[in-house]
């Protein structure tokens, strides 16, 4: 890890839509009057989601002025939470967990994987522009471990093969189907339920 | 009261003090890199940590706060290896640079490892490496020796009110900078640079030019504005090197402003070495024979009513008080003036031109209302005092104009002489909570009293202020903001004349009706010279010099020793740091000697006399202030018009600051980050 720089490629203007202005609005009457500024992560957070799932200048500089703080204490918070992006990534964006657990169960064949599919590096964009991918910190899946998430959707149960053919969906444009690749609901226990058998939808 | 134990020595401190600050009633020396007094608690260096009984881990003192019964321990081995231990984790990233670094010598971190330093590393990794910074002209980067114990960023924030510094990115890759990388916007942006305790801040001005230990340090006073901040000053043999602040609790605190740290380099520059007489249009060098028969003649063949002496805004007191024995006793004149403009001046008593309140007094007040003025610029030292008030008793603070950013929120009027006649009358609500405030805090500036409306604003304000028992034995809550630093000691000698506050020598002058203008150390006329015989007496060749016949070259204020009155009317005295330039002398000799020639007695036969002479004049006129009565002021016209607040030019306000080419830098930035409109 290393600090992460906000992209080169800026662009000049920022807004909230109507929807993510009803959203801040709401966030902010949830802190107490004079304490407004608590809200910038969230508002940071729908910003993020606004654009494409980066954060510009620009709507560090609107958040500022939409809390009255100072610009320099909005940038603190969005170059210190690593889930924060601040350049652009792919519409489809690809978080590959390698924290110990994943990590032990392979997830560095998952980012082998990214690597052929998507790009040599991490955070740059496919050759088609839609996808990017990272290594990020745990997700807590650990109990599916290898796992990665793509936008909101959880992937788990992985190894290099299926995580080929999740990639090859997205960059055909599918929408691959979310959850555990091996079949399993939820996180059960991997070979039949030992415990409370009785039960059918425990 | 607390009872505690500080390395088995019993003291007692009152209730609210952290474990450092009773280990330093006791006099135990802490370690520490985050913590300052003048700062809130950060607690992040980890330096200061001691062993309280009871404990079982050691416990960062300075965020700690100390209770009753107490057993400190601060000389154990168990707190000398849980110092050494984060002592070592800070020298682990930090670059072993110290004979090149310009902190070298007196850097905290540097001292501290003497103590506490381990002799070798442990760490094979390589150091972390982090890009310099920009923080504008003053401010010079290394960010790899930062330890981040983030002082710079709370000083900004808290005292300076320019919250532009921040720390981005996170653990290892912590780096502090402004935002993108952008100047620093704030006249105390120097401060920093003393507060860094490691050499990450320095001087840009200063870069590679000496050691601290190669430099004469002579502790003196600032004349940069009329605040009279105490700053000690840094020299290699002639040159100024570099002033630093000197701790005053009720003057400047810990700072000083950045024209006071940064205009030094003004010193070397445009100096008048030498005597020079204008022939043709052009200046030649001359002896002081020569310049003082020249003088002498055109002084004798004048009228003395046609002679004048106008006095600038660094002049010592001393100085003032020769030029007014030397026009007074020499040349048998009266025509003496401190102001080069036509502001309203009510000299009777002394309570009229000075701030009363005190700078201390800033802190106590419960209201303060800005007529005309600007603090920021035009006393910096006093709007971080404003600011602190703010910040410690949420006072309210309204101004007459909206004056841009002062650092703190204000409600500003429309900067009508209307509000001022509202508020005297009372029939603006600003008039039901002066009154009611205790200790109200009415500040006048100079751009107040040099409108029109001058005369009425401030006899208005006074006479109302004066009805509603807001000045009294207790509490002064009329105050004036003098720009410069000659000027209180100018009004206390009596260096004006004046029927009904106007300015008469200045309206004779721009009628054109002397004949020999005396300019002592004078640079801000606005005049037009036609045949007047124009003497400039200063240290640097500015606007002053430009229209001069004869020039004689005098000493800049840390090349002479030399009283002070600053704006609350404190006398100090600034002390000799360097000498003069070539032929160039100490101001109050030059009268004296020239005194000599014309009138073959000198003024005064040495200093002393001169000193003893001077504050018995002084004391003769504070003995006559008290018993003075006051004559009621008359004819109070009332005109409506909108008051402008002049905004000074501050990096470029004196002689001195115009010659400096870092104060030249930052304007440029300035003016540069105005146009571009980077504020926001």
């Amino acid at each position: 890890m290393s600090l992460r720089s906000p992209s080169k490629e800026q662009p000049e203007h920022f807004e909230f839509n109507l929807a993510s202005q009803e959203e801040a609005k709401k966030i902010i009457t949830m802190y107490p009057e004079g304490k407004q500024q608590s809200a910038v992560m969230a508002l940071l957070y729908i910003a993020q989601r606004q654009n494409d799932n980066w954060i510009p200048l620009a709507a560090m500089k609107y958040i500022a002025k939409f809390l009255e703080m100072p610009y320099i204490k909005v940038y603190e918070v969005a170059t210190f939470y690593t889930m924060y992006n601040l350049a652009p990534v792919g519409k489809y964006f690809i978080q590959v967990c390698t924290t110990t657990p994943c990590m032990i169960r392979g997830a560095y064949n998952l980012v082998e994987a990214c690597k052929e599919k998507i790009s040599e590096k991490e955070n740059e964009l496919s050759k088609d522009k839609s996808c990017s991918w990272m290594e990020v910190e745990c997700l807590g899946a650990c109990v599916n471990a290898p796992m990665m998430q793509i936008n909101n959707d959880y992937y788990e149960d992985l190894n290099k093969e299926k995580t080929l053919k999740i990639l090859d969906k997205i960059l055909k444009g599918e929408t691959p189907k979310p959850g555990s690749y091996k079949g399993r609901i939820s996180n059960e226990p991997e070979n039949n339920r030992k415990t409370l058998v009785d039960l059918k939808n425990a | 009261m607390f009872k505690l134990k500080v390395n088995n020595i019993d003291i007692e401190i009152e209730e609210g003090l952290t474990v450092l600050q009773a280990c330093e009633k006791a006099g135990v020396e802490i370690p520490r890199f985050c913590y300052h007094e003048k700062l809130s608690i950060a607690g992040n260096c980890r330096m200061c940590l001691v062993e309280i009984e009871k404990s079982p881990k050691p416990i960062a003192s300075c965020a700690m706060p100390a209770a009753d019964g107490m057993n400190i321990k601060t000389n154990t081995p168990f707190v000398e290896k849980a110092r050494k231990g984060v002592m070592e984790f800070l020298l682990a990233n930090h670059p072993l640079d110290c004979p090149v670094c310009d902190q070298g010598g007196e850097c905290d971190l540097q001292d501290q490892s003497m103590f506490y330093g381990v002799d070798k590393s442990r760490y094979k990794e390589n150091k972390r490496s982090v890009p310099e910074k920009n923080m504008g002209p003053l401010i010079k980067t290394q960010m790899t020796r930062c330890i981040h114990c983030t002082r710079c960023i709370r000083f900004a924030t808290e005292v300076a009110g320019v919250p532009e510094l921040g720390a981005i990115g996170r653990g290892e890759d912590m780096q502090i900078t402004t935002y993108l990388e952008q100047s620093m916007q704030s006249e105390l942006s120097g401060n920093v640079i003393d507060l860094c305790p490691v050499g990450a801040l320095t001087s840009k001005p200063y870069i590679f030019e000496a050691r601290p230990w190669e430099l004469k340090k002579t502790e003196t006073i600032d004349v940069m504005d009329a605040v009279g901040s105490n700053i000690r000053v840094d020299t290699y043999g002639w040159e100024v090197k570099r002033v630093l602040p000197r701790i005053n609790e009720d003057i400047n605190e810990e700072w000083i402003s950045d024209k006071t740290r940064y205009a030094c380099d003004g010193l070397l520059n445009q100096r008048l070495d030498t005597p020079y007489i204008k022939y043709n249009g052009k200046f030649e060098k001359a002896s002081w024979k020569e310049v003082f028969n020249i003088i002498n003649v055109k002084m004798k063949s004048a009228n003395s009513s046609k002679v004048c002496g106008i006095t600038g805004d660094l002049v010592n007191m001393e100085t003032l008080y020769v030029f007014k024995e030397f026009f007074n006793k020499t040349l048998n004149s009266k025509n003496l003036e401190f102001r080069n403009n036509h502001s309203y001046l009510n000299p009777e008593k002394r309570e009229n031109y000075v701030f009363n309140s005190s700078i201390n007094g800033i802190e106590e007040s419960d209201l303060i209302f800005l007529i005309g003025s600007n603090p920021r610029y035009e006393a910096t030292i006093l709007n971080a005092r404003i600011r602190k008030a703010y910040l410690q008793n949420k006072i309210n603070i309204f101004s007459h104009n909206n004056v841009g950013d002062l650092t703190y929120p204000y409600e500003s009027l429309n900067g009508k002489t209307n509000v001022i006649k509202e508020i005297v009358e009372d029939k603006h609500y600003l008039s039901k909570l002066i009154k009611s405030a205790k200790k109200p805090l009415i500040i006048i500036g100079q751009s107040a009293l040099l409108s029109n409306s001058g005369k009425y604003i401030f006899e208005s304000i006074k006479s109302f202020l004066v009805s509603n028992n807001k000045i009294n034995s207790e509490w002064n809550s009329l105050n004036i903001i003098s720009e410069n630093a000659s000027t209180v000691g100018s009004l206390d000698l009596g260096i004006y004349s004046t029927s009904n506050g106007s300015n008469e020598i200045l309206k004779h002058l721009e009628n054109h009706e002397y004949e020999i203008i005396y300019l002592l150390g004078q640079d801000s006329l606005k005049f037009k010279k036609e045949n007047e015989f124009i003497i400039y007496q200063g240290s640097h060749g500015d606007k002053g010099a430009e229209i001069a016949d004869i020039i004689l070259p005098g000493a800049a204020y840390t090349e002479q020793d030399g009283y002070y009155t600053n704006l609350e009317g404190k006398l100090q005295k600034a002390y000799k740091a360097s000498y003069p330039p070539g032929e160039a002398k100490e101001d109050w000799q030059i009268l004296n000697d020239l005194a000599e020639t014309m009138n073959h007695r000198k003024l005064f036969n040495d200093k002393d006399e001169l000193l003893s002479s001077m504050f018995n004049y002084l004391k003769l006129f504070k003995d006559s202030n008290t018993t003075k009565k006051i004559s009621e002021v008359k004819d109070l016209n009332f005109i409506n018009e909108e008051i402008k607040v002049n905004n000074i030019d501050y990096y470029y306000s004196n002689s001195i600051a115009r010659a400096s080419k870092t104060m030249f830098n930052c304007r440029n930035e300035k003016l540069i980050s105005l146009s571009t409109g980077t504020e926001g």
